[in-house]
């Protein structure tokens, strides 16, 4: 089934040399339709660069781009493409009011349309009473609010977001993401790029990891967990008092006042494992069985934590 | 597109007061305080010259040259001179005395008269005691103008002898005793209906250095927006950089036809510049000249990488060509080699448009040179602008 969905925005082996850095190194990627893609990966692993390449302000040394179905070069014509940049690019002497008109006239439309639009964005930003105060006065989540929604008045069917959440406080971030859903419950598809597993965990269908310029994984949680090598389910045991050694099969954790361990079959391998901690002459407060985070699988796939 | 990025920036500078402030008050403050500098120095020619007068001769002679000079409205004559600063009493002048005072720059120049002068005076055949300047070669306008004020003395006190000889009587006017008879016509800028056009000078002069600064500033917009990523979602919009820097440049040229128009209008106002006899010349040379300011603005906005880059760019080339270009020192009076020199600034063209307009009273018709140099100078320039702006482009 999941074959079926098309994908309204491909990357194909996408290359891009700046100087001596290598940003991208043969990223290939798609976003499908009605879907919320996290692109995961820390400062400096390429996420930027290909939405730049993909809004057509950086052109790729190679590989290929498409936008249903249609090759994008740097100059082609995106009308169905909406780009949300990292920065507040927001014009700070103008008012929120004029900053979408500004934006939704650069993007094409005008008139009657405008006004709706821009009268539906104040309500959805959540900034209609604000509509003629200078963006100067605005909280940093209102400004965040506010440049997504000058990047969607033209209606695009395709969003970009890079770093939409980025620095905002956690209330103004739910808020954002509110308003993510609601665009992607219009049949809008969005692409946004991050390096907060947490958000891209919960709140992506899918999630390709890239650092240093290649992609180092793609799929949905439950892909992403075996494709690392992590398909088991994660067990820890709290103990009343440490242990001095581990029973066979578990490890030591937290100084020896937990055990982990990982197993594959949950219902045939934990009634040995508790009974082997029951033999040791240890008794158990507490069980938790998991399966691996998107934190575990990164720090799998990569070696090493997600820097800020 | 380029109506909404000019409401833009128009809104941006509406609504920023220390802009305003320097666009339209700072400038207006230059020129008023250039205009009354220099509004007082339009009569120079009728400026009243301090002179030290020393009778060594102490004759009938010498005494009515000294009268003469003394008459002469041209010169303020001292014969006594106060003892020492604290000491007021007025003691006749000696030669000693006459040469401390120019040598502290008390005076330009004295004129000693030695004895034996009465004897040589009007002889012609370049004998006998001459007449002696001393003189600070600092000023260049004085010592020549004291010495020939004194043959019209020497002509003005020997009139009794003329009139003895027949070749006058003693009520001719000196004037007609002179060599050679004149009569001052003034062609171009001193005509009764227009008291004060030498002004408009000086306001084109200091209109053309702020609106340089101006665009220099204005076209710097764009290296805020680069910085604040405004210029990047432009760009990802259906801008290009072609058409947005044309709607800067239109900006621009719009700011600095208003920025002039309102520093002229105060020069009319205040400073009687006879603005509305020459508006449509004006009008002409302001667009052509804004549109080629602007498009310098945005090659010295494109060229700088920071704010603070823009800033010692501008400051630079504007200095140095406001300089060499006749904005600080009137292009008339400078050499021929420099008035040559000058011209490959684009801000000598705008200048000589406006003294044209303003002083020489040209025609439409006449202003073409100007015009077409401003033209291509700002076709130049947004060509350039255009090339440096590809760096914030498809990378």
């Amino acid at each position: 089934m999941e074959e079926a969905v098309m994908a309204v925005l491909e990357v194909d082996r996408a290359r891009k040399r700046f100087g001596a850095v290598e940003a991208l190194r043969g990223v290939s990627l798609d976003l499908r339709q009605g879907e919320m893609l996290a692109l995961l990966g820390p400062n400096g692993a390429g996420k930027t660069t290909l939405v730049r390449a993909l809004a057509g302000r950086v052109r790729l040394d190679g590989g290929r781009l498409s936008l249903f179905g249609r090759d994008l070069a740097p100059e082609s014509p995106r009308p169905e493409l909406g780009i949300v940049p990292q920065e507040i690019a927001l014009y700070p002497s103008l008012t929120a009011r004029e900053n979408l008109e500004a934006f939704g006239r650069l993007g094409g439309v005008a008139g009657p349309a405008l006004a709706a639009r821009v009268r539906r964005a104040l309500e959805w930003t959540g900034l209609a009473e604000r509509a003629k105060a200078q963006v100067r006065t605005f909280s940093g989540g209102m400004k965040r609010r506010l440049n997504i929604a000058c990047g969607v008045l033209h209606e695009p069917k395709v969003l970009l977001l890079d770093e939409p959440t980025v620095g905002v406080d956690p209330q103004s971030r739910e808020r954002i993401h509110d308003m993510l859903s609601a665009l992607r419950a219009s049949g809008v598809s969005l692409l946004l790029t991050t390096h907060d597993l947490a958000e891209a965990e919960a709140r992506s269908q899918r999630v390709v990891i890239v650092d240093h310029g290649r992609v180092l994984a793609s799929g949905t949680l439950p892909e992403l967990v075996a494709q690392a090598g992590l398909a088991d389910r994660r067990v820890r045991l709290r103990l009343d008092r440490p242990a001095a050694a581990a029973p066979a099969g578990l490890a030591l954790a937290d100084g020896g006042g937990e055990l982990t361990a990982s197993i594959a079959d949950v219902a045939g391998e934990l009634p040995a494992l508790l009974g082997r901690v029951r033999e040791a002459g240890l008794a158990v407060l507490d069980l938790e069985v998991r399966a691996s985070s998107l934190h575990e699988v990164f720090l799998a796939l990569t070696g090493k934590e997600l820097r800020e | 597109m380029i109506r909404t990025l000019m409401r833009v920036a128009w809104t941006n500078l509406w609504r920023d007061r220390s802009v305003q402030v320097l666009v339209f008050v700072v400038p207006i403050v230059f020129f008023s305080i250039f205009a009354m500098i220099f509004g007082q120095q339009q009569d120079v020619a009728t400026r009243s010259v301090s002179v030290l007068v020393v009778d060594e001769s102490r004759t009938e002679t010498s005494a009515r040259v000294v009268t003469a000079l003394a008459e002469d409205p041209s010169l303020r004559v001292h014969t006594t001179w106060r003892r020492g600063p604290a000491d007021t009493t007025q003691v006749v002048l000696d030669r000693a005395r006459a040469e401390a005072l120019v040598r502290e720059g008390a005076c330009s120049v004295a004129i000693v008269l030695p004895a034996g002068i009465d004897t040589s005076l009007s002889r012609f055949d370049g004998r006998g005691e001459a007449v002696i300047l001393l003189t600070d070669p600092s000023d260049p306008v004085a010592p020549r103008m004291a010495a020939g004020l004194l043959q019209r003395a020497v002509l003005n006190a020997g009139r009794a002898e003329a009139a003895e000889f027949g070749a006058a009587s003693a009520a001719t006017p000196v004037e007609d005793l002179m060599p050679a008879r004149t009569r001052e016509v003034p062609v171009v800028g001193r005509r009764e209906d227009r008291p004060n056009g030498f002004v408009a000078f000086y306001a084109a002069a200091i209109a053309v250095m702020f609106l340089m600064f101006t665009a220099s500033n204005s076209g710097g917009s764009l290296i805020e927006e680069n910085e604040s990523g405004t210029l990047e979602r432009v760009l990802s919009s259906r801008v290009g950089m072609g058409r947005l820097l044309f709607a800067k440049w239109l900006h621009i040229t719009r700011l600095g036809v208003l920025q002039i128009a309102v520093m002229f209008a105060w020069g009319a106002l205040v400073f009687r510049l006879p603005l509305l006899p020459h508006l449509a010349g004006f009008a002409v040379v302001t667009v052509f000249t804004a549109g080629c300011c602007a498009a310098f603005g945005l090659v010295i906005a494109t060229a700088a990488r920071t704010r603070q880059q823009l800033q010692g760019l501008a400051n630079l080339v504007v200095l140095t060509l406001s300089g060499v270009g006749g904005s600080m020192y009137p292009r008339p009076l400078m050499s021929e080699t420099m008035q040559k020199l000058s011209l490959v600034g684009f801000n000598s063209w705008a200048l000589d448009g406006y003294l044209k307009v303003f002083w020489r009273d040209q025609s439409l018709a006449a202003l073409w040179p100007q015009l077409a140099m401003l033209t291509a100078f700002g076709v130049l320039f947004f060509a350039i602008a255009r090339r440096l702006a590809r760096r914030w482009e498809t990378t």
